[in-house]
């Protein structure tokens, strides 16, 4: 049986300083001790202890290969609600704590815009200089630049890294139909030649293998970074990073559902009736991102043809059998594997039939349909950098300029179950251990990690505690155990005897 | 939302019910025609005035 599918986001944003030093990263640091000092008034570091972003899931690095490195000097706190803010190379970067489902994992992506929203605030407050930060949650700034959006996803170490990677690929490839974010125009080599209105995806132009260690510059679909923050003879974290970020909810339960699901099912083994296996995936996902019809043919390795569409209506297929014949426990509560379902349907039905029905869900025909009715009423062509600047800045956080909070789409979680998860950590993962030892003893946590927490009780040495697993340590396990603790010390010896 | 409902059922449900929900699509759709002129409205004001500066001047490091 599949394992619980417990997941997260990383979303790196963009950056601008208005009317002050460019730098940003300077100005991400800003950001975030702002935060840090300002809003959250506490100041955790982060542990590298455990960080090897190079290790290969297919046990070997190719050669000429690029693993990522490790910055230890950059500014880098936890919060209570479990999560890490941080500056990642020149971007401020939010990671949601371990959740326990697609839902939980939206509440808390959701929490990380209105931290940063808060953040925004409070570097206005503290600068001197009339300087004013600026944070967009996108991908690229449209000159070719990009940067991330990473789900992650917890995998049984038992499924062979091949399997994943021949059943995950269709899925990248074409769930970019409902997930894509929307881009005006193109900025890649791949692009050269021909005129590009608008794409449904800001990523998928910047892939250009299908496996790879990779995530700056010669992106894979598939990446094969082996670090799974847990015990590595049980898990694996599969890192993802070919997704957009989302500003609609819809779209970021369905990314992160859908996935999940079509994960569990390469765990369990499941075959589609049909082999899935694109010819050419790299190309197809460029030309997905052009076709708002998805009517163009992509060639199968098998030599048959299939539209997006139709791949994506023989995965659903599957999930469907598969949550008849074997449940959706692993995606969390019943309510959250018969909601992916119901959505992930209903989200196809509507790109069968009439895209722009689908605006309140997802973020690229809500972008499309504000360019489209903006295009309208003023008479400007595509090449207007007006519609570039609608672009841009619908993915303004900022909600005195942010156009997409002008739009009704439709929301899944209600906004002070997002207000509760900027503090408060999920209860059904480990991430409820570290946030409330944070909470309760900011003092005594000297650093924390994904995968251990270091206290210091004033005597020699540190202590570790150490969370292998991300399904213990949940608010189950460990509450009734930390009401009872008035002190870390307590604490750690009740753990240690 | 509702306009997609309402698409969905009338693959499913008999001609004569099919004619009496021509006039609430065409309301439905004026509706959203409203909320789209207030939304223009709206974005008329924030839109950064001076669009190829502001773009022009959004550049970012490559991340990950």
């Amino acid at each position: 049986m599949a394992i619980p599918k417990v997941c997260g986001i990383e979303t790196e944003f963009g950056i601008q300083v208005l009317h002050g030093d460019p730098n940003p990263i300077a100005a991400s640091s800003v950001l975030i001790n702002a935060y840090a000092n300002e809003v959250a008034r506490q100041q955790i570091g982060w542990d590298f202890e455990d960080e090897a972003p190079g290790n290969d899931a297919r046990g070997y690095a190719r050669e000429g290969s690029m693993p990522p490195q490790v910055e230890t000097h950059l500014v880098n706190t936890v919060l209570t609600n479990g999560a890490r803010f941080y500056v990642d190379h020149a971007h401020p970067e939010y990671s949601t704590p371990e959740c326990r489902d697609a839902l939980e994992c939206l509440r808390f992506d959701r929490a990380g815009e209105l931290i940063v929203i808060r953040a925004m605030e409070a570097a206005d407050h503290v600068a001197h200089d009339g300087s004013q930060l600026v944070v967009y949650k996108n991908n690229s700034d449209g000159k070719g630049n990009s940067y991330g959006a990473h789900e992650n996803y917890l995998m049984d170490r038992a499924a062979p890294f091949n399997r994943i990677v021949a059943g995950v690929t269709p899925h990248f490839v074409t769930r970019q139909i409902f997930c894509g974010a929307g881009k005006v125009g193109s900025e890649t080599a791949f692009h050269d030649g021909t005129k590009v209105d608008f794409q449904i995806s800001q990523r998928a132009e910047f892939f250009e293998e299908q496996v790879g260690l990779e995530t700056t510059l010669k992106r894979p679909i598939v990446n094969t970074r082996d670090e799974p923050h847990a015990d590595p003879h049980r898990y694996r974290r599969l890192h993802v990073i070919v997704g957009d970020a989302n500003l609609c909810e819809v779209a970021t339960f369905l990314k992160v559902g859908t996935t999940s699901l079509v994960l569990a099912m390469i765990e369990d083994d499941v075959a589609a009736s049909r082999s899935l296996i694109l010819a050419d995936p790299v190309t197809a996902m460029h030309d997905i991102a052009l076709d708002r019809t998805f009517t163009k043919p992509l060639t199968m390795a098998d030599g048959t043809t299939a539209t997006a569409l139709a791949i994506q209506w023989e995965l659903f297929t599957m999930a469907r059998k598969y949550a008849e014949d074997q449940g959706l426990d692993c995606l969390g509560d019943e309510s959250i594997g018969a909601m992916v379902l119901e959505r992930w349907e209903e989200v196809l039905n509507g790109l069968e039939s009439n895209p722009m029905s689908l605006a309140r869900q997802l973020d690229w025909v809500a972008k499309l349909q504000l360019i489209e009715a903006y295009r309208e009423r003023h008479g400007c062509e595509w090449s207007d950098h007006r519609m570039a600047a609608l672009d841009l800045q619908y993915h303004d956080l900022r909600p005195s300029r942010s156009l997409f909070a002008r739009m009704d789409t439709e929301t899944l979680v209600d906004e002070s179950a997002v207000v509760d998860a900027v503090t408060e950590p999920p209860r059904d993962t480990r991430a409820w251990f570290r946030g409330q030892c944070l909470k309760r003893w900011p003092a005594a946590v000297v650093t924390a990690n994904w995968d251990s927490l270091v206290f210091d009780l004033g005597t020699d040495p540190l202590r570790r505690v150490p969370m292998m697993d991300p399904l213990k340590g949940t608010a189950e396990h460990v509450e009734a155990l930390l009401e009872a603790c008035a002190s870390p010390s307590e604490l750690l010896d009740r753990l240690s005897s | 939302m509702a306009e997609r409902e309402q698409k969905k059922k009338t693959t499913t449900e008999r001609t004569e019910e099919v004619v009496e929900e021509v006039p609430a699509t065409s309301a439905s759709g004026e509706k959203l025609k409203a909320e789209l002129d207030d939304l223009l409205d709206e974005i008329d004001e924030v839109l950064e005035d001076n669009a190829e500066e502001f773009v022009r001047n959004y550049v970012q490091k490559g991340g990950e």
